[in-house]
């Protein structure tokens, strides 16, 4: 064994320091007092614009944009939050209204709000912050979605209240992502907290004595257990977006239908980062994402709806995805105070 | 100091490193995010958290559900070693290759594949398993019986057959034979694969939050939660701190039991013969055990092959397209083509990383020192594996943030943490070998004028180069398939293709749903392919086999 070849450690070795300093010394180009070469947009991993767009925000900004995104908006804010003395980038897009004031709370964000805000973002603000620091970019709705096509099949009323979840004649009809593993399945446990308040248990044991199915993602729920997922699952009510039935288009027609009393609005933000090595840079950005160009690729590319007041919607989001008037909210604060209380009780109400 | 004890160092210093680096700064990093709290250690958080029910809960569903899916892998995994490694009959390295798939598969999907079976609309709903314990131990057996049958089969495979036959002679019965001469001799690599499986087992993730519909909880799921969702590090902490105590006790008593076999016990490859009629319980065990784990690979695959109700091939046709909706950045055959250049750097990792380990621990020693010094880093090596994917992506990103362990964003950061994961399996599977060697034959060899390069050629290579295939393909698979860690870590413009995968099934559009399943069989097609080279590569300097 002690002949055992040195000459392959060494070799490791040297494999190993030259790919790792090589790669390591990558991002060191930028030297004090000279004019940053790249903005880094930290964000999560339904992130996506048109490549035409970003190239075009480089051409005109000058800077390389670098995009770093991993997981979900829960798992950005907490990344943010636990590098908040020292950020990986310059600029965040993609914390949403459920988890915002953990992040303010950590001070991740830099005061920055646009010079000419299009019509109609302010009415997004987090309510607390009012763009001071985070900027809306996008907005869309967690909602119960009926599939039409089964209950016109079963000569049976669709429910259209989430009261109406808890009766008889939908016994075992609905499936959800669960609040502690799902965002909109949060989402839809804080539009039962916003509508029942105190009375929230009692309105989710219901739904659990009357068949509701709790799984783990989005995924899981739509695909496999709605009657119009890729699935083709059995049951016909489950909670999605408002934007959904816009992916349901047969013949001219959608299948499904989204229940607009039962919704919670999310809105995602972009903020300039405390610490960030190219502030101007990130802030040119947060520009850029409010711009007409952006906003109008929003849909498209990340299944959400712009915040600027007057952009045109895709046709078939124009024709089938209707957004509520009225939401279910909760103020971000109470949901950063409440959140750890609710979940466990919910997870209790649900394995019990 | 002694010579030896140089030579020692020297071939633990690269291996050491890397795990220093990469894991233990990084974990050690997360747990004290946890634990000091303005400057000062506080302990009590320990004692909340682990006095709360829940966790008492979770702590007693990780350990029975890890041990009954250990147990149930090594029970339907030994016949299928000993078919597939025994006995010669045609597409036997197609099964044994096709046996890896699932290793590879990412959870999210599978997850869709057992309860498209198992589910309320699916051909098994009659059983009604769908969201119970028995559906979670069904995924976490499909998962990892591979690495029984593997990592047994290579074992087996050079288990000098001379011993049975002698006391098949001498009349003892097929099942005494197995029970005193094949089991003991086999011993070693069935506890090696039994340590991996448990750990695997007990940091499933995805398949007790898919199969389990939220109502269980696990060490792992907890750690998960209170680190994405509630930002509780305290509580991740104290919990992550229990699993690597449990992971490190039972790593201890895995290794006394998992004695080293005789080295004077001669081995060689043995032929693998035609099957005769007393291999038939072996073979219909096998072959239900291929019916397991083939039904949700075929949902998989008859999905795939679905657009708007008719057998179509447009899922993938549509690969080449980043998606309806362009949902994704890039078409999805490129990242097929990161995922298998990444694979093949963390395999290559791996292995070096795994044959210094292997060689370290293997050695003689000459002291009880020495012994307890390589048997505390066998453990060590392992101990990723008993570790939560997120407390390392999140320890990652936090500790190595800074020069001159500025690796965040390092291309390199996703191939060595894969290797990493993979790291346990090559080293498990080359050091039952490595310790058969007898040292006297490499004397002999030195004695009789043999060089370095050429003892370790002519004693050493025949002998673990079949081993070592087998831990390749392994660390292949596993990099290949690999999310945990690498959904933290990935480059977004580089996305490996089990990301494509989750982001593709996440989003609305029937045609990501199929373009998803589509993905999936095609990571599960590569991977056999993979494996099928790997069985059938000659090294032609060792034309003896």
């Amino acid at each position: 064994m002690r002949l055992r070849a040195p000459v392959t450690v060494l070799a490791a070795a040297a494999l190993l320091t030259t790919g790792l300093s090589g790669c390591g010394g990558s991002d060191s180009g930028q030297g004090a007092g000279e004019r940053p070469t790249k903005v880094v947009l930290l964000t999560h991993d339904s992130f996506a614009l048109p490549k035409k767009l970003t190239q075009q925000f480089e051409k005109e900004s000058g800077y390389q944009l670098v995009v770093r995104s991993n997981g979900d908006a829960g798992l950005l804010t907490n990344k943010l939050v636990l590098s908040a003395d020292n950020p990986d980038g310059d600029v965040a897009f993609g914390v949403d209204n459920t988890f915002a004031s953990r992040a303010l709370d950590a001070g991740v964000f830099d005061s920055y709000t646009p010079h000419d805000l299009p019509a109609g973002v302010s009415a997004y603000d987090l309510p607390g912050d009012d763009g001071s620091h985070l900027t809306p970019v996008d907005q869309g709705n967690v909602c119960v979605n009926i599939d039409t096509t089964w209950f016109a099949e079963h000569h049976l009323t669709p429910p259209a209240s989430l009261d109406d979840l808890t009766k008889p004649a939908y016994k075992n009809l609905f499936v959800t992502p669960g609040a502690t593993t799902s965002s909109p399945g949060l989402a839809f446990l804080l539009a039962t907290i916003s509508k029942y308040g105190d009375g929230w248990q009692s309105y989710w044991k219901k739904l659990v004595a009357n068949g509701a199915k709790v799984v783990d993602g989005w995924d899981q729920a739509y695909e496999v257990d709605f009657t119009q997922g890729g699935g083709k699952g059995k049951r016909p009510i489950v909670l999605s977006y408002d934007s959904s039935p816009a992916y349901t288009v047969s013949g001219g027609k959608t299948t499904t239908k989204a229940l607009l009393d039962t919704c919670f609005r999310q809105v995602e933000y972009a903020g300039v980062l405390q610490g960030a090595d190219n502030p101007d840079g990130a802030k040119e950005l947060v520009d850029f994402l409010l711009s007409p160009a952006v906003q109008k690729a929003l849909p498209t590319s990340m299944y959400v709806y712009p915040v600027a007041k007057g952009t045109a919607l895709p046709k078939q989001w124009a024709t089938f995805a209707v957004q509520p008037t009225k939401t279910w909210d909760v103020a971000p604060d109470d949901i950063t105070k409440n959140r750890e209380e609710w979940l466990q009780q919910w997870s209790d109400v649900i394995s019990g | 100091m002694e010579r030896r004890h140089l030579g020692l160092i020297a071939l633990a210093a690269l291996p050491v490193l890397v795990l220093g680096v990469f894991f233990v700064l990084p974990v050690t990093g997360m747990v004290r995010r946890g634990f000091v709290v303005d400057g000062s250690w506080d302990a009590g958080t320990v004692v909340r958290v682990l006095g709360r029910s829940e966790i008492h809960r979770a702590i007693w569903f990780t350990v029975w559900t890890s041990l009954t899916a250990t147990a149930a892998s090594v029970l339907l995994g030994l016949p299928a070693a000993y078919v597939l490694h025994r006995l010669a009959f045609p597409l036997r390295r197609l099964v044994r290759a096709a046996l890896l798939v699932p290793f590879v598969l990412p959870t999210v999907v599978v997850g869709v594949a057992f309860r498209e079976l198992l589910g309320e609309a699916g051909p098994l709903a009659g059983f009604h398993l769908d969201g119970t314990p028995v559906a979670i131990l069904a995924g976490l057996v499909f998962f990892n019986v591979a690495v029984v049958i593997r990592s047994v089969g290579a074992a087996w495979e050079g288990l000098d057959a001379r011993p049975a036959e002698a006391a098949a002679a001498l009349g003892a019965r097929p099942w005494t034979v197995f029970r005193t001469v094949t089991l003991p001799a086999l011993r070693p690599s069935i506890v090696s694969a039994a340590s991996v499986v448990f750990l695997f087992c007990a940091t499933a993730f995805g398949v007790v939050l898919t199969l389990g519909g939220l109502r269980y909880n696990s060490v792992e799921t907890e750690i998960y939660k209170l680190t994405t969702v509630l930002l509780d590090l305290p509580g991740a902490a104290a919990l992550s701190i229990l699993q690597l105590l449990v992971v490190v006790a039972l790593l201890t008593l895995a290794g006394r039991l998992r004695a080293v076999p005789d080295p004077t016990q001669h081995r060689a490859v043995v032929r693998p013969r035609r099957p005769r009629r007393a291999d038939l319980p072996q073979i219909v065990a096998t072959l239900v055990l291929l019916a397991l784990v083939a039904a949700p690979i075929a949902t998989l695959l008859a999905g795939s092959l679905r657009v708007d109700g008719r057998w179509s091939l447009g899922n993938y046709r549509a690969l080449q397209t980043p998606g309806s909706q362009q949902t994704l950045v890039a078409p999805a055959t490129d990242a097929l083509v990161t995922s298998l250049e990444i694979a093949v750097v963390a395999t290559a990792l791996a292995l070096v990383l795994g044959l210094l380990v292997a060689a370290v621990v293997t050695g003689r020693s000459r002291s009880r020192p020495e012994r307890r010094t390589r048997a505390v880093l066998d453990g060590l090596f392992m101990l990723p594996l008993g570790v939560s994917a997120v407390t390392l992506g999140f320890g990652l990103f936090i500790t190595l943030d800074r020069p001159p362990l500025d690796f965040r964003d390092s291309p390199w950061l996703v191939p060595v943490a894969q290797a990493l994961v993979a790291l346990p399996l090559v080293v498990r599977t080359l050091v039952p070998v490595l310790a058969g060697i007898d040292d006297r034959q490499r004397q002999a060899a030195a004695s009789l004028g043999a060089g370095a390069l050429r003892t370790v050629l002519t004693v050493d290579v025949p002998v673990v180069w079949k081993p070592l295939l087998a831990a390749a393909g392994f660390a292949f698979a596993a990099s290949l398939g690999e999310f945990g860690a690498t959904s933290f870590l990935y480059r977004s413009d580089h996305p490996t293709l089990p990301v494509v995968i989750y982001r593709l099934i996440g989003h609305p559009g029937a045609m990501n749903y199929g373009m998803a399943l589509a993905g999936s069989c095609v990571l599960a097609l590569a991977t056999a392919v993979v494996m099928l080279l790997v069985e059938r590569l000659r090294v032609p300097s060792l034309g003896a086999f």
